[in-house]
């Protein structure tokens, strides 16, 4: 039945798409959305050693949510409204030149709504600001013409950057609940984030992890920290919910507040959850692509990359590695079957497993409201989990521009009358 | 050692109560409504308490969803309600497995035994007291009216319970249609319970001793029984303690002497008059600067007014317009010269027939002898049953009665926005005609009676509380959301110290936004063109008039009659209609009035299998009127020649599949669940199967009992209704006794060579996994859900050969019968293509217009479709779908990513539609499919750059037709506008 005219995509007429040159690159500012600001942050400063100009965005005003609302389908997911929102909000504000500026967006692809994100945001500005190119990143040869410069090194790049990024997160959600000085963890996160981006610019020693990792983990180490216990809190979820404290309504630091420490897995795990669903494409459905053998090489390096970073941690011995992403995949195994891949698909799942088992019992389930995948591998998955880990505190949070954080927060109090109950 | 007692002070989001413990003791308990004056109404407690325990101590804490603020504030300790429930219960009834609560937003469930668990409603607050409020509200009934109502009920009506917004949309038809308020009482309560069943316990059985909590459930009787029966419950197993109010504050005050230090009342009083409110309101710019810019805008909005005319002085012809409107009622009698005889605007109050019986009555009485109602036209919800029982001359659609009233003020009128009780209308205006039209998608933020909702829950009459708000001196910004959200957001305004001017001021400016953002989408003001018209009772509000001019930056035109322009419309094409002739209206007389009389009665409609609910009445002259049905089976007429209908002929042909038997004896009985992707792949399938061997058993088709079926398991209240009924599918198929059921998880569907990938969505792709994980009957040998990419036969007859190992069926078996397979989803393709080309030809030659009804394969189902496809077919056009026509070219140039097979057809369809003058595209969404969200903007930019018009239907769970009607007949009639402006140009 598929033996039918190759399709061929046409653009319509009705939104500009405007490209982004070479001759760009020189004095164009490149706007990234507020994700992952650790993350993003290392990552910007990888583009800039190759000569580009970004700036991550931090605006979190109203007008963000308020310009969101107006620009996009208000049932659209709320990551989509608010990267729109601030999008709009910085082109209207008068503080970047309009012909001097570009949008990136990261493209999972995938059966997801998210990997439309960029045709949104393309139909967003062409009334206003059609000049404006509109840039993908993304690994699966998404949006040809219109995607940031992918070369072999860069991608090796940005795997460091998510290694020392995820390291540096965790290390902070350990430290900072527990800092004796108000201020030192931040301060620390501060100065490797700043030594990090220095290091990826200036020469190749980022590649020595191992050293990097104890010399991280020593300095945090040193900060003055209290004994005491505080409960645990899981944190999984929509990626961009997730992570994203202009989208959470800055859950990690309302955690914080609330006296617990807050445990979010890394952004590695996803990536290898994406090398992962590739390599699966294969097992589950013998589609073999000249690609293939390319995933295998990168799902071994990179676990090997996070096997490393568990190693180093356990032989410092103070705080607590992420999880085993091997492992991770057979927890998953036990619930659901892993060609569930679209959106975070299996991974929701296998994390809050992997959460429970290894003590973290308190989880927060954060999505926008209304995610299509989320209603199958986290509320739909919540009974089996709960089955198998009765001590399992899960509570799903939906975001969206009309919940409010009062309604949010009780419901994460609940969550936490039960975490503290003797 | 001096004595201390505990205090607890639970602050809900209606009330404020309080309990003191003494040894652990109740000894005094207090219930009080705060009417949203939450500190005051602490405060003023506290000192009723102060006196009859002077100088005492206490430790004391604060709980509940308002409680928060006023903690966190204050440094007074703050416990979670849910908790202190919890405490309370193991204190106080520890024998019991599971505690309800309802309170006033917030709806609870504490699972006890069997693992604890505690559940609060989300993000909606729907099925709360506040929701109970609302619906009362609604009936113009008290809470104690309605309760005794529903004890008398005979009857139950489906009414939506996800969300007050669609309840009220489930009710007022029933009201315009002459429901009984008994039966509709009842059936409020029912839907209360089914939402805390399907949205709390979401998959949990509420069952053995069960403790029912908070206010309404103490107070009312009626949502007391419901429950009861509901739940199967018996008197020794439904606890209702005496207790029940303030029994948060109770759990409260226990924990309260773990957490808290002892103080005087004085100390506490203190603390909470002296919380410093926190500074995180934003805040916007004041409507008004001065004194003088409110004068002038007074004045200029003066200017468009109406002429006058005395009804007890004038003689000559008059014109009657009636709307009877979701909320209200209006009446306009003019002159031919459009002055205003007479005038009405009432709350409907759920009687519109008796309402405008007795307006008529009225104007025949004080009228001069020597008028004469030359003609009459009605408008509105009620259109129907008024114009059946008054005799009403013309009946016309909503949307064409407000354009010719917005016409009479602003000839060149561009764009026309009407927000009324509970819609929102708007219409842009193109060469005398209308363009376009947006609605709101069930939802009623920022409509009349949202407003009017939030003045009463504070004790204003609405035109006071939106008027504190002109001068309000920083408003509160609200944003733009759902009238529960708002509530929340109010709360939270509240609790950060904003006074009630300012949240009044803030009101307005969020009705506008809903409005802006929300139904009219609009980028830049400058797409709505240069004469702007409001319109509708929602705008005589100058506070909101106000903040939409601010909101688009200049100056609209108000009619001082914007509360009439239905009926003045009605009125104004009354006259148009009748012209010069000499005709005489078919209104009834004062005497004919004088002996009107009629009874309705509830009934089902045998019809068909939709079984639609009918309410029927019958005048006193003997003629019947029936609503609710939606063809014309229900009022009993036979027509003649029907054109054939796409949705029935391929629902029914899919079930034909399920009658082919297999040779010989069957290896086992399989079910398949007639829901989601199964009502487009069941050929391949069914084929598939049989030719192995197996005897297929289809689910039944769809009934609201197969939601209620399946109700209990659904885990997320927000997925799609096509989903939630696929749970009541499983259970048929594991009553009917089948061996195992197939339903393979499917992340592609067949590419059909016409989109960039080929996707299901999430939700059709994966959800085998989540009817495992939580319909307790399913295990791996009852439920084969293998992983299938369809498109690859090799690695299709591989996987379902290890699925069906146990049936002894190898992959080469399985090779050679997918090709029967891959035929037969081919040959039903090509016959529903074939048909529909008939129905095309067919509807041609009759000169009937054609629409597309495009959603997705499942909306054939009719407890998905609600009969719209019926209703459509009942104003005179020819229905097909879009996978029949989508093949029939090819994809149009797009801007999005076209990677799914379902949505891919859509956007092949509308450029089908494009091609084709006599037809149109009408897009069915489910509600909550977030993938629509991104098609509905592409199928309408396709639509309008080649000219067509774009009408959108939303549904849901909800059975009432009223909105789609409105949206079906506007379009009919904007069709003919455009048709008859057409033939004037060419003449």
């Amino acid at each position: 039945m598929s033996k039918e005219a190759k399709y061929e995509k046409k653009f319509s007429n009705r939104v500009k798409r405007t490209m982004f040159t070479d001759e760009m690159k020189k004095d164009y500012t490149i706007l990234v959305p507020d994700m992952l600001p650790i993350h993003f942050k290392l990552i910007i400063s990888v583009y800039e050693s190759y000569g580009y100009h970004m700036e991550l965005l931090t605006n979190r005003s109203r007008e963000v949510v308020d310009e969101g609302l107006k620009n996009t389908h208000n049932d659209t997911c709320y990551p989509a409204l608010l990267v729109m929102g601030q999008f709009m909000e910085a082109l209207k504000s008068g503080r970047y030149d309009v012909n001097k500026v570009a949008l990136l967006i990261s493209q999972t692809g995938g059966g997801c709504r998210a990997s439309n994100y960029i045709h949104l945001i393309r139909k967003a500005i062409s009334t206003e600001f059609p000049q404006v190119p509109v840039l993908s990143l993304n690994f699966s040869g998404l949006e040809p013409d219109a995607s940031i410069e992918m070369t072999l090194p860069i991608i090796i790049k940005l795997i460091y950057c998510v290694l020392y990024g995820d390291m540096l997160m965790t290390l902070y959600n350990q430290c900072k609940p527990y800092e004796i000085n108000e201020g030192d963890t931040d301060k620390m996160l501060d100065r490797w984030q700043k030594r990090l981006g220095k290091l990826f610019s200036t020469s190749k020693d980022y590649t020595s992890t191992k050293r990097i990792y104890r010399a991280i983990l020593k300095d945090f180490a040193t900060i003055p920290r209290t004994k005491e216990k505080k409960p645990r809190v899981g944190i999984v979820g929509e990626i961009y919910v997730k992570y994203s404290p202009l989208a959470n309504n800055d859950l990690n630091n309302f955690l914080i507040s609330e006296g617990c420490e807050p445990n979010v897995p890394g952004l590695l795990d996803f990536i290898l959850y994406f090398v992962r669903n590739c390599q699966n494409e294969k097992e589950i459905y013998d589609k073999k692509s000249a690609l293939t053998p390319a995933y295998d090489i990168a799902y071994r390096i990179m676990h090997k990359a996070q096997r490393d970073q568990i190693e180093v941690m356990n032989e410092q011995g103070e705080f607590f590695p992420p999880h085993d992403f091997d492992h991770m995949s057979a927890l998953a195994d036990k619930y659901m079957h892993q060609g569930v891949k679209m959106g975070e698909g299996w991974l929701i799942t296998a994390e809050m497993a992997a959460l429970a088992e290894s003590g973290t019992e308190n989880i927060i389930c954060t999505q926008p409201f209304g995610c299509l995948p989320n209603h199958i591998v986290a509320k739909g998955m919540s009974r089996v989990i709960k089955a198998a880990y009765p001590n399992a505190n899960i509570v799903a949070i939906d975001y969206d521009p009309g919940a409010t954080k009062v309604n949010q927060e009780n419901r994460i109090k609940l969550m936490l009358a039960n975490a503290k109950r003797p | 050692m001096e004595e201390i007692y505990k205090l607890g002070i639970d602050v809900g989001s209606t009330t404020v109560k309080t309990v003191i413990l003494k040894n652990d003791e109740i000894v005094y308990t207090k219930y009080e409504r705060h009417f949203s004056k939450v500190r005051e109404t602490v405060a003023k407690q506290l000192e009723i308490i102060n006196e009859g325990f002077k100088g005492c101590l206490f430790k004391t804490a604060i709980t509940g969803s308002a409680g928060l603020g006023i903690a966190q504030a204050s440094g007074i300790e703050f416990v979670q309600e849910v908790y202190s429930a919890f405490v309370a219960v193991n204190n106080t009834y520890p024998e019991t497995d599971v505690v309800v609560e309802l309170g006033g937003e917030d709806a609870k469930i504490i699972f006890l035994t069997g693992g604890v668990e505690q559940r609060m409603n989300g993000s909606c607050a729907g099925g709360t007291g506040a929701f109970i409020d609302q619906m009362a509200q609604l009936l113009g009934v008290t809470i104690d009216e309605l309760d005794s109502m529903s004890l008398k009920s005979t009857k139950l009506y489906p009414i939506a319970s996800r969300c007050g917004v669609f309840a009220k949309s489930d009710i007022q038809p029933l009201l315009n249609q002459g429901a009984k308020k008994e039966d509709i009482a009842a059936s409020i309560f029912q839907a209360v319970v089914d939402q805390t069943v399907s949205g709390l316990a979401q998959g949990r059985k509420i069952g053995g001793n069960v403790l029912f909590l908070g206010g309404p459930l103490h107070f009312l009787k009626g949502l007391r029984r419901a429950f009861v029966s509901t739940l199967n419950l018996d008197d020794a197993h439904a606890n209702f303690p005496e207790l029940a109010p303030c029994f948060m504050a109770y759990g409260c005050a226990l924990q309260a002497g773990d957490v808290s230090k002892p103080m005087t009342i004085d100390e506490t009083l203190d603390k909470i008059i002296n919380s410093k409110a926190s500074d995180n309101i934003v805040t916007g710019e004041s409507l008004f600067e001065s004194r003088e810019e409110y004068d002038e805008f007074v004045a200029r909005h003066k200017q468009s007014d109406l002429k006058y005319a005395d009804i007890r002085e004038y003689e000559g012809d008059a014109y009657l317009g009636i709307d009877a409107g979701s909320t209200t009622t209006k009446l306009a009698l003019i002159t031919p010269d459009g002055r205003l005889l007479y005038q009405h605007y009432c709350s409907s109050n759920g009687q519109p027939l008796d309402i405008i019986a007795e307006q008529l009555k009225k104007i025949y009485t004080i009228a001069n002898p020597k008028l004469r109602i030359k003609s009459s036209a009605v408008t509105g919800y009620g259109e129907d049953l008024i114009r059946s029982g008054l005799g009403v001359d013309y009946g016309i659609v909503e949307t064409v009665a407000h354009y010719k009233a917005a016409a009479y003020f602003c000839p060149d009128v561009d764009f026309i926005i009407d927000i009324g009780g509970q819609d929102i209308k708007c219409f842009k205006i193109k060469n005398n005609a209308i363009d376009s039209i947006m609605l709101n998608e069930a939802c009623s933020s920022g409509c009349g009676s949202f407003i009017q909702t939030f003045a009463q829950a504070m004790g204003y009459d609405i035109a006071d509380f939106a008027n504190l708000g002109l001068f309000a001196k920083a408003p509160v910004e609200l944003g733009s959301r759902c009238t529960v959200f708002m509530n929340s957001s109010v709360k939270q305004a509240q609790k950060d110290g904003a006074s009630v001017e300012d949240i009044s001021a803030g009101l307005s400016s969020s009705i506008i936004k809903n409005a802006v953002y929300k139904v009219i989408r609009a980028k830049s003001v400058d797409e709505l063109g240069k004469n702007i018209v409001v319109q509708g009772g929602t705008f005589l509000n100058d506070a909101v008039l106000r903040a939409f001019e601010k909101e688009l930056g200049r100056n609209v035109i108000r009619p001082a009659i914007a509360g009439l322009m239905g009926a003045f419309g009605c009125a104004l094409y009354a006259m148009e209609k009748s012209g010069a002739n000499e005709v005489s209206s078919s209104l009834l007389t004062l005497s004919q009035l004088q002996d009107f009389s009629y009874t309705s009665f509830a009934t089902q409609c045998k019809g068909c299998t939709a079984h639609c609910n009918l309410t029927i009445i019958r005048y006193n002259d003997g003629r019947r009127f029936v609503s609710g049905n939606r063809c014309e089976k229900g009022a009993g007429i036979k027509i003649e020649n029907k054109t054939e209908n796409m949705f029935e002929y391929k629902y029914n042909r899919l079930y034909e599949y399920g009658e082919v038997k297999p040779k010989g004896k069957p290896l086992a009985r399989v079910g398949l669940p007639m829901a989601l992707s199964y009502l487009d792949l069941l050929p391949y399938f069914s084929t598939l199967l049989t030719e192995l061997g197996f005897e297929v058993v289809l689910s039944d088709r769809s009934t609201r009992d197969t939601y209620y079926k399946g109700q209990q398991t659904i885990p997320s209240d927000t997925v799609c209704y096509p989903a939630k009924l696929m749970h009541g599918h499983i259970l048929d198929l594991i009553d009917k006794g089948v061996d195992f059921i197939f339903y393979p998880c499917m992340t592609y569907n067949f590419d059909e060579g016409q989109s960039d990938n080929h996707y299901n969505c999430p939700v059709v792709a994966y959800y085998p996994e989540l009817l495992k994980a939580n319909i307790p009957e399913l295990n791996s040998d009852n439920f084969i859900n293998p992983y299938i990419d369809i498109n690859l036969k090799k690695n299709t007859a591989k996987a379902l050969a290890r699925a069906f190992k146990k049936y002894g069926i190898t992959e080469k078996q399985l090779l050679s019968v997918l090709n029967k397979a891959y035929s037969e989803q081919l040959r039903f393709r090509k016959s529903n293509e074939q048909k529909a080309l008939e129905i095309i030809s067919d509807a041609r030659q009759k000169g009937q217009k054609i629409i597309v009804l495009a959603g997705r394969p499942y909306h054939i189902d009719d407890e998905i479709n609600h009969g719209i496809h019926k209703l459509i077919a009942s104003l005179g056009f020819a229905v097909v779908t879009e996978d029949s026509v989508a093949a029939l070219v090819d994809a149009p140039p797009l801007d999005v990513l076209n990677q799914w097979t379902y949505h891919a057809r859509l956007y092949r369809a509308a450029e089908y539609v494009c091609e084709n003058d006599d037809m149109q595209l009408v897009q069915l969404v489910s509600f909550g499919c977030g993938i629509d969200a991104i098609t509905t903007d592409e199928v309408r930019a396709i639509l309008e750059e080649k000219g067509k018009l774009y009408t959108q239907l939303k549904i849901d769970e909800i059975t009432n037709l009223g909105a789609a009607k409105i949206r079906l007949r506007s379009l009919a009639a904007a069709l003919e506008e455009k048709e008859s402006n057409a033939k004037q140009e060419a003449i």
